[in-house]
């Protein structure tokens, strides 16, 4: 007989397996659908991910949707780690957009070394400027970030409609909802002739290195884990809840707000309606998935940009919805969720002689 | 200048009808969170219930097996949600959040072949008396079923909630699981129990949607109604009779964008159409500044896992 005990302590073994078991039991399950919707699983399987990365140019897609999620995922294990829900990272990221392309566009037709430093400073504190928003109301007014960060989203994707459509529309652009091409010197530049990848892959992994040195080596991450572990720990030991949820929130904006400026300033070079596929969301997922750790994070992000990539090929070649991508993404987060349960349980073969 | 009554009627008849969604899902989240359980999922039960009523709609023709079939779709997406916070228990906030991701997703999939497709005709009661009593008839009759079912729901709930056997339950599950258990009350079993039928309710609201209120499917077309309704519900802090305030309030904010569009008010269709998310953000604000009161209205054991060692 079988019975389920809880463990003493959580496994640390299994702490970092679970999530290669969830991506297991995602593969497994997508099949699974692709066979009730009439395709055979192991060929859409391998179009959705394998044939998207098969070629350079494929590869170079992979970084392309992994960079903003990286970037996102790293400034959410901030807010989640000391139990701060963030789930508006979306309206982070175009607000930063926002700010940095209306920045990009005072610089229309200059030319400058230091524009494009001015640009990516404007899209980090646009983040930041938005995240302060649930921030503050939930320590000065109680006020539930979960809800408030959310609504925000909606409200930023608006305030960007308008402006493409209003003010900052193109006066020469027949009237199509995007802005004027920024200057190169406001675009973050290209790595290789012919291929999509752009330097803001190397904001991503300055904010990998980041974000690993406070976690591990200063007090403030120390803090952090602290308060996410027990509120009351953290206020028993002195620290001062309210600065730090502002700061972890700030953190969390402006990656969010950096993501936005790397994909307006990447290869689009323009503010148009739609800049990010809802990157701020999927990120949520990937910081699960990379469980909240830097280099957790990197691999999370490709695996999870490979939907997206996957979604669009099998798409074109075996008319596969691409809205699959984002059922793989639920998919994941389940399927991992549920594997934690190995976590803090473990089956127990009763009658045999290794009981102990 | 001359007012007429049966306008105003017909305006507040159409909030009315906007409040619908947001009444069906704010009650059935109201005693899921009742419970104890905080689903985060509502967007993704109200946009599977969208498109399995439309999709039934156009497969079968009846709209009984559409209305059904959508609130089945909703208890059947929520068994996974109930599965992984109670049996497996995750925590409620990311499972929440992967169940609206998956709802988004599965419904824009299934919702392909049905994009463009004219929805049917729902059937109104009480057509024959609208023109009877000025500014009373429009707001009173002829309106479909589910209109009438979400306007009765806040007081079913409230009576649920207060005067029966059951609805003491469920409250003292939320509130206290340990006690409850120790009364010998099967925690896991209620609060399963709570998260389906707030499944059910949601996917009726979803349904109401696509079937009643802009009778088509649209990718997305919930739009973020869930997310509102769970605002309702702290707003209401957990009394349904204040979630049809609330239903009103944000019902009428929809319904204000298009008569200021009509009335050629110059102001930025975007703005107007913010104002509910605006809104919903400035009504927490106000609610919460309060914490104590907060505090004594909400479950205790809100958003908290339960585990039980046998």
């Amino acid at each position: 007989m079988i019975k389920i005990v809880k463990r003493d302590e959580p496994s640390r073994a299994i702490f970092f397996l679970t999530p290669v078991l969830a991506i297991f039991l995602t593969l497994v399950a997508g099949g699974l659908i692709f066979y009730i919707l009439g395709f055979k699983p192991f060929e859409a399987l391998k179009f959705f991910f394998i044939v998207p990365i098969a070629d350079k140019y494929g590869f170079s897609e992979l970084l392309l949707k992994a960079t903003p999620l990286c970037l996102i995922a790293i400034g959410l294990s901030f807010c989640f780690k000391s139990n701060n829900w963030n789930i508006g990272a979306e309206g982070q990221l175009t607000f930063g957009a926002i700010v940095s392309g209306g920045v990009a566009l005072l610089f229309y037709e200059q030319e400058g070394f230091y524009i494009l430093p001015i640009v990516i400073l404007a899209g980090a504190i646009g983040g930041m400027l938005y995240a302060s928003i649930p921030a503050i109301l939930k320590t000065y007014f109680n006020t539930n970030e979960i809800l408030v960060s959310l609504m925000l989203v909606y409200v930023s994707k608006l305030i960007l409609d308008y402006l493409v459509v209003g003010p900052w529309s193109n006066p020469e652009g027949f009237n199509f909802p995007e802005t004027r091409q920024f200057s190169d010197s406001a675009r973050l530049p290209l790595l290789f002739e012919g291929l999509r990848i752009h330097g803001g892959i190397f904001l991503a992994l300055a904010a990998v290195v980041m974000s690993w040195f406070i976690f591990y080596k200063t007090y403030l991450g120390f803090q952090m884990k602290v308060s996410g572990f027990s509120l009351k720990t953290a206020k028993y030991a002195g620290y001062k809840g309210k600065k730090m949820i502002i700061l972890v929130f700030l953190i969390s904006g402006a990656c969010a707000g950096l993501a936005g400026v790397g994909e307006i300033t990447g290869p689009i070079g323009q503010l148009h309606r739609e800049v990010s596929p809802d990157y701020g969301f999927t990120a949520i997922i990937v910081a699960f998935l990379g469980r909240l750790h830097p280099v957790g994070i990197i691999f999370a992000s490709l695996v999870v940009a490979i939907t997206y990539l996957g979604a669009e090929t099998a798409q074109i070649f075996m008319q596969i919805p691409k809205y699959t991508g984002q059922v793989f993404q639920g998919m994941i987060l389940f399927f991992l969720l549920a594997s934690d349960y190995l976590l803090f349980f473990k089956f127990k073969f009763i009658g045999s002689k290794n009981d102990y | 200048m001359i007012i007429d009554v049966n306008f105003v009627g017909l305006i507040i008849a159409s909030i009315m009808a906007s409040a619908v969604p947001l009444i069906l899902a704010s009650c059935g989240e109201l005693i899921t969170e009742r419970s104890g359980v905080l689903n985060l999922g509502v967007e993704g039960m109200m946009i599977i219930g969208a498109i399995s009523g439309f999709a039934l709609m156009t497969v079968t023709g009846s709209l009984i097996i559409a209305v059904f079939g959508a609130m089945l779709a909703g208890v059947l997406i929520s068994t996974i949600f109930a599965f992984l916070t109670q049996t497996l228990i995750t925590n409620h906030v990311a499972t929440g959040l992967a169940l609206t991701i998956f709802g988004i997703g599965i419904s824009a999939m299934i919702g392909k072949n049905f994009v463009g497709i004219p929805g049917k005709e729902f059937p109104i009661i009480f057509e024959g008396l609208k023109d009877t009593i000025p500014l009373l008839s429009p707001i009173l009759f002829g309106h479909s079923i589910v209109f009438y079912f979400a306007f009765a729901l806040p007081f079913i709930t409230s009576y649920f909630l207060k005067k029966t056997k059951i609805g003491l339950i469920v409250r003292a599950v939320g509130d206290s699981p340990e006690s409850a258990s120790n009364q010998g009350i099967n925690v896991k079993l209620v609060r399963y129990a709570c998260i389906l039928y707030g499944g059910a309710m949601c996917g009726l609201a979803g349904a109401y949607l696509s079937m009643i209120y802009t009778p088509q499917w649209i990718e997305n077309m919930t739009g973020g109604r869930g997310w509102i309704a769970l605002a309702l519900v702290v707003f209401s802090t957990w009394n349904p009779i204040k979630i049809l305030i609330g239903a009103m309030i944000f019902g009428g904010l929809t319904i204000i964008q298009f008569h200021m569009q009509a009335i050629g008010v110059r102001i930025p269709v975007q703005f107007l159409t913010a104002l509910p998310y605006i809104v919903t953000i400035i009504v927490l604000v106000v609610i919460s500044r309060d914490s104590r009161k907060i505090r004594l209205s909400t479950p205790s054991s809100l958003g908290k896992s339960f585990y039980k060692d046998n």
